[in-house]
Protein backbone atom coordinates (compact mmCIF):
# COMPACT_ATOMS: atom_id res chain seq x y z
CA UNK A 1 0.00 0.00 0.00
CA UNK A 2 1.71 3.87 -0.83
CA UNK A 3 1.21 5.55 2.75
CA UNK A 4 2.60 8.55 1.00
CA UNK A 5 -1.02 10.52 1.25
CA UNK A 6 -0.69 10.47 4.94
CA UNK A 7 2.82 12.18 4.99
CA UNK A 8 1.36 14.58 2.03
CA UNK A 9 -1.91 15.35 4.17
CA UNK A 10 0.11 15.95 7.07
CA UNK A 11 2.86 18.36 5.36
CA UNK A 12 -0.64 20.12 3.65
CA UNK A 13 -2.43 20.16 7.14
CA UNK A 14 0.59 21.45 9.01
CA UNK A 15 1.83 23.97 6.74
CA UNK A 16 -1.66 25.42 6.27
CA UNK A 17 -3.18 25.65 9.48
CA UNK A 18 0.13 27.62 10.31
CA UNK A 19 -0.41 30.03 7.69
CA UNK A 20 -4.65 30.11 8.31
CA UNK A 21 -3.65 30.73 12.65
CA UNK A 22 -1.48 34.37 11.77
CA UNK A 23 -4.10 35.40 8.55
CA UNK A 24 -7.09 34.68 11.02
CA UNK A 25 -6.00 36.16 14.01
CA UNK A 26 -4.66 39.15 12.14
CA UNK A 27 -8.59 39.36 10.21
CA UNK A 28 -10.06 38.82 14.06
CA UNK A 29 -8.28 41.20 15.53
CA UNK A 30 -8.83 44.03 12.75
CA UNK A 31 -12.43 43.36 12.27
CA UNK A 32 -13.53 42.83 16.01
CA UNK A 33 -13.40 46.27 16.90
CA UNK A 34 -14.45 47.76 12.95
CA UNK A 35 -16.83 50.34 12.78
CA UNK A 36 -17.89 50.64 9.67
CA UNK A 37 -18.16 47.50 7.37
CA UNK A 38 -17.90 44.98 9.94
CA UNK A 39 -20.94 42.82 7.89
CA UNK A 40 -19.61 43.23 4.95
CA UNK A 41 -16.20 42.26 5.44
CA UNK A 42 -17.12 39.59 8.02
CA UNK A 43 -19.33 37.83 4.96
CA UNK A 44 -16.36 37.77 2.68
CA UNK A 45 -14.22 36.22 5.12
CA UNK A 46 -16.68 33.83 5.94
CA UNK A 47 -18.07 32.98 2.58
CA UNK A 48 -15.43 30.15 1.89
CA UNK A 49 -17.03 27.86 4.81
CA UNK A 50 -20.63 28.43 3.17
CA UNK A 51 -19.69 27.40 -0.50
CA UNK A 52 -19.79 24.79 -1.94
CA UNK A 53 -16.11 23.06 -2.05
CA UNK A 54 -15.85 23.02 -6.13
CA UNK A 55 -16.99 26.53 -6.16
CA UNK A 56 -14.13 27.21 -3.96
CA UNK A 57 -12.15 25.32 -6.07
CA UNK A 58 -13.26 27.31 -9.90
CA UNK A 59 -12.55 30.58 -7.74
CA UNK A 60 -9.07 29.36 -7.13
CA UNK A 61 -8.15 27.91 -10.31
CA UNK A 62 -9.85 31.03 -12.10
CA UNK A 63 -7.52 32.86 -9.73
CA UNK A 64 -3.86 30.88 -9.66
CA UNK A 65 -4.46 29.49 -13.22
CA UNK A 66 -1.66 30.04 -15.38
CA UNK A 67 -3.43 32.91 -17.46
CA UNK A 68 -4.93 34.64 -14.45
CA UNK A 69 -2.97 37.87 -13.47
CA UNK A 70 -1.55 35.96 -10.06
CA UNK A 71 -0.92 32.90 -11.68
CA UNK A 72 0.88 34.79 -14.52
CA UNK A 73 2.93 36.53 -12.44
CA UNK A 74 3.97 33.83 -10.31
CA UNK A 75 5.04 31.61 -13.61
CA UNK A 76 7.42 34.23 -14.26
CA UNK A 77 9.37 33.15 -11.35
CA UNK A 78 9.10 29.50 -12.13
CA UNK A 79 6.29 29.11 -9.32
CA UNK A 80 3.47 27.01 -9.70
CA UNK A 81 0.24 26.36 -8.11
CA UNK A 82 -2.39 24.60 -10.53
CA UNK A 83 -1.76 20.48 -9.99
CA UNK A 84 1.24 21.04 -6.74
CA UNK A 85 1.55 20.66 -3.27
CA UNK A 86 1.57 24.67 -3.11
CA UNK A 87 -2.51 24.71 -4.70
CA UNK A 88 -3.05 21.94 -2.06
CA UNK A 89 -2.08 24.49 0.75
CA UNK A 90 -3.79 27.29 -0.51
CA UNK A 91 -6.83 25.39 -1.19
CA UNK A 92 -6.65 24.38 2.63
CA UNK A 93 -5.84 27.95 3.62
CA UNK A 94 -9.01 29.14 1.53
CA UNK A 95 -11.65 26.76 3.44
CA UNK A 96 -10.46 26.70 6.84
CA UNK A 97 -9.60 30.34 7.28
CA UNK A 98 -13.14 30.88 8.38
CA UNK A 99 -13.09 28.84 10.85
CA UNK A 100 -10.11 30.28 12.03
CA UNK A 101 -11.06 34.29 12.05
CA UNK A 102 -14.76 33.19 13.50
CA UNK A 103 -13.09 31.15 16.81
CA UNK A 104 -10.71 33.70 17.29
CA UNK A 105 -12.87 36.89 16.25
CA UNK A 106 -15.25 35.32 18.94
CA UNK A 107 -12.62 34.81 21.47
CA UNK A 108 -11.61 38.55 20.76
CA UNK A 109 -15.17 39.26 21.43
CA UNK A 110 -15.39 38.21 24.72
CA UNK A 111 -12.34 40.55 26.71
CA UNK A 112 -13.14 43.60 28.18
CA UNK A 113 -12.52 46.45 26.45
CA UNK A 114 -11.57 48.52 29.60
CA UNK A 115 -8.59 45.93 29.39
CA UNK A 116 -7.42 47.22 26.17
CA UNK A 117 -8.25 50.79 27.50
CA UNK A 118 -6.11 50.47 30.44
CA UNK A 119 -3.23 49.11 28.71
CA UNK A 120 -3.06 51.84 25.75
CA UNK A 121 -3.48 54.55 29.05
CA UNK A 122 -0.44 52.46 30.58
CA UNK A 123 1.47 53.28 27.28
CA UNK A 124 1.60 50.00 25.27
CA UNK A 125 1.94 49.48 21.55
CA UNK A 126 -0.66 47.82 19.32
CA UNK A 127 1.65 45.15 18.78
CA UNK A 128 2.17 44.99 22.48
CA UNK A 129 -1.40 44.82 22.85
CA UNK A 130 -2.28 42.18 20.72
CA UNK A 131 0.75 39.53 21.38
CA UNK A 132 0.63 40.07 25.56
CA UNK A 133 -2.96 40.81 25.87
CA UNK A 134 -5.57 40.17 23.96
CA UNK A 135 -3.59 36.76 22.49
CA UNK A 136 -3.02 35.41 25.82
CA UNK A 137 -6.60 36.16 27.02
CA UNK A 138 -8.25 34.73 24.12
CA UNK A 139 -5.90 31.41 24.40
CA UNK A 140 -8.28 28.84 24.86
CA UNK A 141 -10.56 30.10 21.27
CA UNK A 142 -7.44 31.04 19.12
CA UNK A 143 -6.16 27.29 19.90
CA UNK A 144 -9.40 25.92 19.23
CA UNK A 145 -9.56 28.03 15.84
CA UNK A 146 -6.09 26.15 15.47
CA UNK A 147 -7.28 22.66 15.93
CA UNK A 148 -10.52 22.94 13.99
CA UNK A 149 -8.26 24.60 10.84
CA UNK A 150 -6.25 21.49 11.33
CA UNK A 151 -8.91 19.30 11.27
CA UNK A 152 -10.72 20.68 7.91
CA UNK A 153 -7.32 21.49 6.38
CA UNK A 154 -6.90 17.48 7.04
CA UNK A 155 -10.24 16.71 5.34
CA UNK A 156 -10.44 18.99 2.38
CA UNK A 157 -11.19 17.55 -0.33
CA UNK A 158 -12.97 19.52 -2.92
CA UNK A 159 -11.54 22.62 -3.44
CA UNK A 160 -7.98 20.69 -3.59
CA UNK A 161 -8.62 18.25 -6.06
CA UNK A 162 -9.88 20.94 -8.50
CA UNK A 163 -6.42 23.58 -7.69
CA UNK A 164 -4.05 20.69 -7.31
CA UNK A 165 -5.67 17.55 -8.80
CA UNK A 166 -5.26 13.92 -8.02
CA UNK A 167 -1.65 12.95 -8.80
CA UNK A 168 -0.11 9.96 -6.33
CA UNK A 169 3.07 11.14 -4.41
CA UNK A 170 2.45 14.61 -5.30
CA UNK A 171 -0.91 15.82 -4.37
CA UNK A 172 -3.30 12.88 -3.43
CA UNK A 173 -3.81 13.40 -0.08
CA UNK A 174 -5.41 11.13 2.38
CA UNK A 175 -9.14 12.30 1.43
CA UNK A 176 -8.59 12.01 -1.95
CA UNK A 177 -6.90 8.70 -1.84
CA UNK A 178 -10.37 7.37 -0.35
CA UNK A 179 -11.93 8.74 -3.13
CA UNK A 180 -9.86 7.42 -5.72
CA UNK A 181 -9.71 3.57 -3.66
CA UNK A 182 -13.22 3.50 -3.90
CA UNK A 183 -13.46 4.73 -7.40
CA UNK A 184 -11.09 1.76 -7.95
CA UNK A 185 -13.30 -0.64 -6.12
CA UNK A 186 -10.41 -0.79 -3.50
CA UNK A 187 -12.58 -0.97 -0.36
CA UNK A 188 -9.52 -2.32 1.45
CA UNK A 189 -7.34 0.85 1.36
CA UNK A 190 -10.44 2.81 1.38
CA UNK A 191 -11.12 1.44 4.84
CA UNK A 192 -7.41 2.12 6.17
CA UNK A 193 -7.80 5.72 5.44
CA UNK A 194 -11.01 6.20 6.41
CA UNK A 195 -10.11 4.60 9.95
CA UNK A 196 -7.07 7.01 10.05
CA UNK A 197 -8.85 9.98 8.99
CA UNK A 198 -11.72 9.17 11.67
CA UNK A 199 -9.40 8.56 14.61
CA UNK A 200 -7.66 11.88 13.90
CA UNK A 201 -10.52 13.63 14.01
CA UNK A 202 -11.91 11.60 16.97
CA UNK A 203 -8.55 12.58 18.67
CA UNK A 204 -9.04 16.27 17.95
CA UNK A 205 -11.79 16.94 18.83
CA UNK A 206 -11.25 15.74 22.28
CA UNK A 207 -8.35 17.81 22.86
CA UNK A 208 -10.75 20.71 21.81
CA UNK A 209 -13.15 19.43 24.93
CA UNK A 210 -10.33 18.95 27.37
CA UNK A 211 -9.03 22.52 26.58
CA UNK A 212 -12.62 23.77 26.93
CA UNK A 213 -13.20 22.30 30.27
CA UNK A 214 -9.84 23.31 31.72
CA UNK A 215 -10.34 26.65 30.93
CA UNK A 216 -13.99 26.68 32.51
CA UNK A 217 -11.85 25.19 35.80
CA UNK A 218 -9.58 28.23 36.02
CA UNK A 219 -12.27 30.48 35.42
CA UNK A 220 -14.45 28.66 38.17
CA UNK A 221 -11.26 28.96 40.53
CA UNK A 222 -11.82 33.08 40.78
CA UNK B 1 -1.24 82.60 36.19
CA UNK B 2 -1.94 79.34 38.52
CA UNK B 3 -0.78 76.30 37.70
CA UNK B 4 -3.20 74.98 35.09
CA UNK B 5 -2.50 71.49 34.50
CA UNK B 6 -5.50 70.09 33.05
CA UNK B 7 -7.77 72.41 30.35
CA UNK B 8 -10.92 70.73 28.62
CA UNK B 9 -13.55 72.40 26.00
CA UNK B 10 -15.31 69.60 24.24
CA UNK B 11 -18.22 68.59 22.97
CA UNK B 12 -19.36 65.23 21.33
CA UNK B 13 -22.74 64.60 19.92
CA UNK B 14 -24.48 61.08 21.44
CA UNK B 15 -27.36 59.14 20.41
CA UNK B 16 -29.66 60.03 24.05
CA UNK B 17 -27.66 63.30 24.97
CA UNK B 18 -24.61 66.04 23.70
CA UNK B 19 -21.51 65.96 25.82
CA UNK B 20 -20.24 69.61 26.23
CA UNK B 21 -17.99 70.18 28.96
CA UNK B 22 -15.68 73.20 29.88
CA UNK B 23 -13.16 72.24 32.83
CA UNK B 24 -9.85 73.43 34.51
CA UNK B 25 -8.26 71.76 37.30
CA UNK B 26 -5.69 72.94 39.05
CA UNK B 27 -2.83 70.86 41.08
CA UNK B 28 -5.63 69.39 43.06
CA UNK B 29 -8.34 66.71 43.62
CA UNK B 30 -11.19 67.55 41.68
CA UNK B 31 -14.39 65.08 41.98
CA UNK B 32 -16.69 65.22 39.07
CA UNK B 33 -20.10 64.26 40.75
CA UNK B 34 -23.30 63.43 38.91
CA UNK B 35 -26.20 60.49 38.32
CA UNK B 36 -25.71 57.52 35.91
CA UNK B 37 -25.69 58.05 32.28
CA UNK B 38 -24.88 62.03 32.98
CA UNK B 39 -21.78 61.76 31.02
CA UNK B 40 -18.79 61.61 33.74
CA UNK B 41 -17.21 58.67 32.61
CA UNK B 42 -17.01 59.56 29.01
CA UNK B 43 -15.46 62.58 29.88
CA UNK B 44 -12.77 61.23 31.63
CA UNK B 45 -12.74 59.03 28.33
CA UNK B 46 -12.18 61.85 26.17
CA UNK B 47 -9.40 63.35 28.32
CA UNK B 48 -7.73 59.49 27.95
CA UNK B 49 -8.29 59.82 24.28
CA UNK B 50 -10.04 56.42 24.26
CA UNK B 51 -12.98 58.20 22.66
CA UNK B 52 -12.72 61.19 20.49
CA UNK B 53 -14.41 64.47 20.50
CA UNK B 54 -16.45 65.57 17.89
CA UNK B 55 -15.02 69.51 18.30
CA UNK B 56 -12.78 70.97 21.14
CA UNK B 57 -9.80 71.00 22.69
CA UNK B 58 -7.93 69.16 25.36
CA UNK B 59 -4.74 70.56 27.25
CA UNK B 60 -2.92 68.08 29.58
CA UNK B 61 0.08 69.91 31.54
CA UNK B 62 0.40 72.72 28.67
CA UNK B 63 0.81 70.16 25.92
CA UNK B 64 -2.16 70.13 23.89
CA UNK B 65 -3.76 66.44 22.99
CA UNK B 66 -6.76 67.28 21.14
CA UNK B 67 -7.39 70.19 19.07
CA UNK B 68 -9.99 70.11 16.35
CA UNK B 69 -9.21 73.46 14.97
CA UNK B 70 -5.35 71.90 14.36
CA UNK B 71 -6.15 68.62 13.90
CA UNK B 72 -4.47 67.36 16.86
CA UNK B 73 -5.59 64.41 18.60
CA UNK B 74 -2.33 62.31 20.24
CA UNK B 75 -3.09 58.80 20.71
CA UNK B 76 -4.10 57.38 24.45
CA UNK B 77 -0.99 55.70 24.98
CA UNK B 78 1.54 59.13 24.87
CA UNK B 79 -0.78 61.51 26.87
CA UNK B 80 0.37 60.05 29.67
CA UNK B 81 -2.71 60.07 31.98
CA UNK B 82 -3.20 57.52 34.31
CA UNK B 83 -6.70 55.78 34.35
CA UNK B 84 -8.22 53.94 37.25
CA UNK B 85 -10.94 51.75 36.05
CA UNK B 86 -13.93 51.16 37.35
CA UNK B 87 -13.21 47.06 37.63
CA UNK B 88 -9.50 48.06 38.11
CA UNK B 89 -9.12 46.34 34.67
CA UNK B 90 -6.08 43.91 35.32
CA UNK B 91 -4.49 42.05 33.47
CA UNK B 92 -6.49 38.49 34.09
CA UNK B 93 -3.34 36.33 32.41
CA UNK B 94 -0.77 38.04 34.06
CA UNK B 95 0.74 37.62 38.01
CA UNK B 96 0.45 40.96 40.20
CA UNK B 97 3.93 41.18 39.33
CA UNK B 98 3.18 40.99 35.33
CA UNK B 99 1.10 43.68 35.66
CA UNK B 100 2.91 45.99 37.67
CA UNK B 101 6.67 44.90 35.78
CA UNK B 102 5.13 44.85 32.27
CA UNK B 103 4.56 48.59 31.96
CA UNK B 104 7.78 49.85 33.44
CA UNK B 105 9.77 50.54 29.88
CA UNK B 106 13.08 49.69 31.02
CA UNK B 107 16.01 47.33 30.71
CA UNK B 108 14.97 43.71 32.81
CA UNK B 109 17.62 43.80 35.82
CA UNK B 110 15.81 47.43 36.67
CA UNK B 111 12.22 46.39 35.62
CA UNK B 112 12.49 44.06 38.18
CA UNK B 113 13.77 46.69 40.67
CA UNK B 114 11.63 49.05 40.02
CA UNK B 115 8.82 46.82 40.40
CA UNK B 116 9.59 44.86 43.41
CA UNK B 117 9.67 48.91 44.76
CA UNK B 118 6.62 49.72 44.38
CA UNK B 119 5.14 46.53 45.15
CA UNK B 120 6.74 46.91 48.61
CA UNK B 121 5.52 50.43 48.77
CA UNK B 122 2.06 48.97 48.07
CA UNK B 123 2.37 46.05 50.34
CA UNK B 124 1.41 43.63 47.95
CA UNK B 125 4.93 41.39 48.38
CA UNK B 126 2.41 38.66 49.50
CA UNK B 127 0.02 38.13 46.44
CA UNK B 128 2.90 39.24 44.19
CA UNK B 129 2.96 35.87 42.50
CA UNK B 130 -0.82 35.31 42.39
CA UNK B 131 -3.01 36.16 39.83
CA UNK B 132 -6.10 39.15 39.64
CA UNK B 133 -8.94 36.33 40.43
CA UNK B 134 -6.89 35.51 43.37
CA UNK B 135 -6.98 38.27 45.28
CA UNK B 136 -9.47 40.47 47.06
CA UNK B 137 -10.96 43.42 45.35
CA UNK B 138 -9.29 45.84 48.15
CA UNK B 139 -5.33 44.37 46.81
CA UNK B 140 -6.86 44.48 43.25
CA UNK B 141 -7.29 47.99 43.63
CA UNK B 142 -3.73 48.46 45.40
CA UNK B 143 -2.70 47.06 41.93
CA UNK B 144 -4.14 49.20 40.03
CA UNK B 145 -3.11 52.02 40.94
CA UNK B 146 0.43 50.91 41.53
CA UNK B 147 0.63 50.04 37.84
CA UNK B 148 -0.80 53.35 37.05
CA UNK B 149 1.45 55.14 39.29
CA UNK B 150 4.48 53.12 38.14
CA UNK B 151 3.98 54.96 34.66
CA UNK B 152 4.64 58.58 36.17
CA UNK B 153 1.23 59.88 34.47
CA UNK B 154 1.00 63.92 34.37
CA UNK B 155 -2.32 63.40 35.46
CA UNK B 156 -4.53 60.73 37.16
CA UNK B 157 -8.16 60.08 36.53
CA UNK B 158 -9.95 57.29 38.88
CA UNK B 159 -13.52 56.44 37.52
CA UNK B 160 -16.06 55.66 40.44
CA UNK B 161 -12.88 54.15 42.20
CA UNK B 162 -14.70 52.45 45.40
CA UNK B 163 -17.97 51.26 43.25
CA UNK B 164 -16.53 47.29 43.18
CA UNK B 165 -15.23 46.89 46.69
CA UNK B 166 -17.68 45.70 49.70
CA UNK B 167 -18.96 48.29 52.27
CA UNK B 168 -16.91 48.04 54.81
CA UNK B 169 -13.43 47.86 52.50
CA UNK B 170 -14.54 51.04 51.25
CA UNK B 171 -13.72 53.91 54.55
CA UNK B 172 -10.55 52.14 54.43
CA UNK B 173 -9.20 52.48 50.54
CA UNK B 174 -10.65 55.87 51.28
CA UNK B 175 -7.94 56.56 53.12
CA UNK B 176 -5.31 54.77 51.40
CA UNK B 177 -6.59 56.42 48.10
CA UNK B 178 -5.99 59.59 50.13
CA UNK B 179 -2.95 59.20 51.20
CA UNK B 180 -1.73 57.75 47.84
CA UNK B 181 -3.38 60.90 45.95
CA UNK B 182 -1.66 63.02 48.57
CA UNK B 183 2.09 62.22 47.79
CA UNK B 184 0.96 62.85 43.64
CA UNK B 185 1.99 66.61 42.26
CA UNK B 186 -0.44 67.13 39.08
CA UNK B 187 -4.20 67.55 39.44
CA UNK B 188 -6.85 64.19 40.15
CA UNK B 189 -9.77 64.15 38.92
CA UNK B 190 -12.21 61.26 39.97
CA UNK B 191 -15.79 60.60 39.54
CA UNK B 192 -18.11 59.49 41.74
CA UNK B 193 -22.05 59.51 42.43
CA UNK B 194 -21.51 59.43 46.02
CA UNK B 195 -21.50 63.17 47.69
CA UNK B 196 -19.45 61.64 50.64
CA UNK B 197 -17.14 59.87 49.09
CA UNK B 198 -16.72 63.13 46.69
CA UNK B 199 -16.63 65.11 49.64
CA UNK B 200 -13.97 63.39 51.71
CA UNK B 201 -11.66 62.89 48.62
CA UNK B 202 -11.89 66.11 46.71
CA UNK B 203 -10.89 70.00 47.12
CA UNK B 204 -13.06 71.15 44.06
CA UNK B 205 -16.47 69.50 42.98
CA UNK B 206 -17.54 69.68 39.70
CA UNK B 207 -21.51 68.62 39.26
CA UNK B 208 -22.47 66.99 35.69
CA UNK B 209 -25.90 66.91 34.28
CA UNK B 210 -27.00 64.95 30.94
CA UNK B 211 -23.44 66.01 29.65
CA UNK B 212 -23.33 69.64 31.09
CA UNK B 213 -20.90 71.17 33.87
CA UNK B 214 -24.10 71.81 36.16
CA UNK B 215 -21.52 74.05 38.64
CA UNK B 216 -17.82 74.05 39.31
CA UNK B 217 -16.19 75.25 42.65
CA UNK B 218 -14.79 74.89 45.75
CA UNK B 219 -16.43 71.69 48.17
CA UNK B 220 -17.56 73.60 50.75
CA UNK B 221 -18.98 76.08 48.57
CA UNK B 222 -20.71 73.79 46.64
CA UNK B 223 -22.19 71.63 49.75
CA UNK B 224 -23.10 74.80 51.84
CA UNK B 225 -24.70 76.38 49.36
CA UNK B 226 -25.73 74.74 46.11
CA UNK B 227 -26.91 77.38 43.48
CA UNK B 228 -28.80 75.22 41.22
CA UNK B 229 -31.20 72.27 41.63
CA UNK B 230 -29.15 69.36 39.95
CA UNK B 231 -26.29 70.74 42.88
CA UNK B 232 -28.79 70.53 45.72
CA UNK B 233 -30.28 67.28 44.55
CA UNK B 234 -26.60 66.05 44.30
CA UNK B 235 -25.03 67.28 46.90
CA UNK B 236 -28.47 65.22 48.92
CA UNK B 237 -31.28 68.11 49.61
CA UNK B 238 -33.98 65.70 49.83
CA UNK B 239 -36.86 68.48 49.41
CA UNK B 240 -36.87 70.98 46.42
CA UNK B 241 -39.78 72.69 45.16
CA UNK B 242 -40.46 74.62 42.54
CA UNK B 243 -40.71 78.29 43.49
CA UNK B 244 -42.23 82.00 42.85
CA UNK B 245 -40.56 85.44 43.91
CA UNK B 246 -43.25 87.14 46.14
CA UNK B 247 -40.77 90.12 47.78
CA UNK B 248 -37.72 90.84 48.83
CA UNK B 249 -37.31 88.10 51.06
CA UNK B 250 -40.54 85.95 50.48
CA UNK B 251 -40.90 83.03 48.00
CA UNK B 252 -43.77 80.55 47.26
CA UNK B 253 -43.02 77.15 47.19
CA UNK B 254 -45.61 76.30 45.08
CA UNK B 255 -45.41 72.34 45.23
CA UNK B 256 -45.38 73.02 49.55
CA UNK B 257 -48.28 75.73 49.21
CA UNK B 258 -46.25 77.28 51.43
CA UNK B 259 -45.08 81.04 51.39
CA UNK B 260 -41.23 80.94 53.14
CA UNK B 261 -39.51 83.85 54.50
CA UNK B 262 -35.60 84.32 53.61
CA UNK B 263 -32.72 85.92 55.03
CA UNK B 264 -30.82 85.64 51.89
CA UNK B 265 -32.81 88.07 48.98
CA UNK B 266 -34.87 86.78 46.57
CA UNK B 267 -33.72 86.97 43.34
CA UNK B 268 -36.18 87.23 39.93
CA UNK B 269 -34.96 84.25 37.82
CA UNK B 270 -35.39 81.75 40.97
CA UNK B 271 -37.08 78.63 40.00
CA UNK B 272 -36.49 76.56 43.19
CA UNK B 273 -36.32 76.59 46.78
CA UNK B 274 -34.46 73.55 48.93
CA UNK B 275 -34.17 72.62 52.71
CA UNK B 276 -32.03 69.82 53.84
CA UNK B 277 -33.90 67.57 55.88
CA UNK B 278 -31.72 67.91 58.83
CA UNK B 279 -32.59 71.69 58.61
CA UNK B 280 -35.92 71.35 59.33
CA UNK B 281 -37.24 71.50 62.67
CA UNK B 282 -39.99 70.39 64.96
CA UNK B 283 -42.05 73.35 66.62
CA UNK B 284 -44.67 74.08 69.18
CA UNK B 285 -45.80 77.10 68.46
CA UNK B 286 -46.92 79.17 65.75
CA UNK B 287 -44.71 81.87 64.10
CA UNK B 288 -42.96 82.75 61.30
CA UNK B 289 -41.88 79.79 59.19
CA UNK B 290 -43.76 77.73 61.21
CA UNK B 291 -46.27 75.56 59.06
CA UNK B 292 -48.79 73.12 60.15
CA UNK B 293 -48.06 69.47 58.64
CA UNK B 294 -49.39 66.38 57.60
CA UNK B 295 -47.97 63.39 58.69
CA UNK B 296 -47.82 60.24 56.62
CA UNK B 297 -45.35 58.11 57.81
CA UNK B 298 -42.47 57.65 59.72
CA UNK B 299 -39.70 55.34 58.18
CA UNK B 300 -37.30 53.52 61.15
CA UNK B 301 -33.44 54.08 59.65
CA UNK B 302 -30.54 52.71 61.75
CA UNK B 303 -29.81 55.55 63.80
CA UNK B 304 -32.60 58.26 63.01
CA UNK B 305 -36.13 58.47 61.74
CA UNK B 306 -36.96 59.84 58.67
CA UNK B 307 -40.65 61.38 58.85
CA UNK B 308 -42.62 61.92 55.66
CA UNK B 309 -45.47 64.55 55.47
CA UNK B 310 -46.74 67.39 53.54
CA UNK B 311 -47.26 70.77 53.96
CA UNK B 312 -50.80 72.40 52.28
CA UNK B 313 -49.26 71.16 48.99
CA UNK B 314 -49.28 68.02 47.29
CA UNK B 315 -45.49 67.71 47.44
CA UNK B 316 -43.97 65.12 49.99
CA UNK B 317 -41.13 65.97 52.46
CA UNK B 318 -38.46 63.84 54.24
CA UNK B 319 -37.90 65.42 57.44
CA UNK B 320 -35.25 63.94 60.05
CA UNK B 321 -35.57 63.54 63.46
CA UNK B 322 -33.80 61.79 66.58
CA UNK B 323 -34.79 58.40 67.47
CA UNK B 324 -36.56 59.59 70.97
CA UNK B 325 -39.13 61.79 69.40
CA UNK B 326 -42.53 61.05 68.78
CA UNK B 327 -44.11 62.34 65.54
CA UNK B 328 -47.58 63.24 66.07
CA UNK B 329 -50.15 63.33 63.68
CA UNK B 330 -50.46 67.17 63.86
CA UNK B 331 -47.68 69.03 64.19
CA UNK B 332 -45.73 72.03 63.44
CA UNK B 333 -42.27 72.42 61.23
CA UNK B 334 -40.01 75.55 61.23
CA UNK B 335 -38.17 76.31 58.35
CA UNK B 336 -34.94 78.12 59.42
CA UNK B 337 -34.58 81.32 57.15
CA UNK B 338 -30.95 80.85 57.01
CA UNK B 339 -31.60 77.58 55.53
CA UNK B 340 -33.52 78.02 52.73
CA UNK B 341 -31.60 77.45 49.51
CA UNK B 342 -32.92 79.50 46.47
CA UNK B 343 -31.70 77.75 43.05
CA UNK B 344 -32.16 78.18 39.59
Amino acid sequence: MDFRPFALSIQVALISTIITFFLGLLAANWTYRLKRGKGIVDTIFTLPMILPPTVAGFFLLQMFGRNSFIGGFLDNFGIRIVFTLTGAVIASVFVAFPLMYRTARGAFEQIDQNIIYAAETLGFSKFKIFWTIKVPMAKAGILAGAVLSFARALGEFGATIMLAGNIPGRTQTMSIAVFTAVSAGNNQVAYIWVAILTSMSFVMIMLMNFAASHKRKRRGGG
Amino acid sequence: MVNLSLYVDIKKKFDDFDLAIKLECEDDVTAILGGSGCGKSLTLRCIAGIVTPDSGRIVINGQVVFDSDTKINIPTRDRGVGYLFQNYALFPTMTVFGNIASVIKKPKAERVAVAEDIIAKFKLEGVKNLYPREISGGQSQRVALARMLVTNPKIIMLDEPFSALDTHLRWHMEQEMAATLGNFSGSTIFVSHDRDEAYRLSHKIAIMDRGRLDCFGHKQEIFDAPKTRIAAMMTGCKNISAAKKLGENLVRAVDWGIDIVTDEAVEDCIKFVGIRAHHLQMASFSGCNNFDINVHKIINEPFEDVMLFTFEGEAQLQMAMPKDVKGERKMLVHIPHDKIMLLK
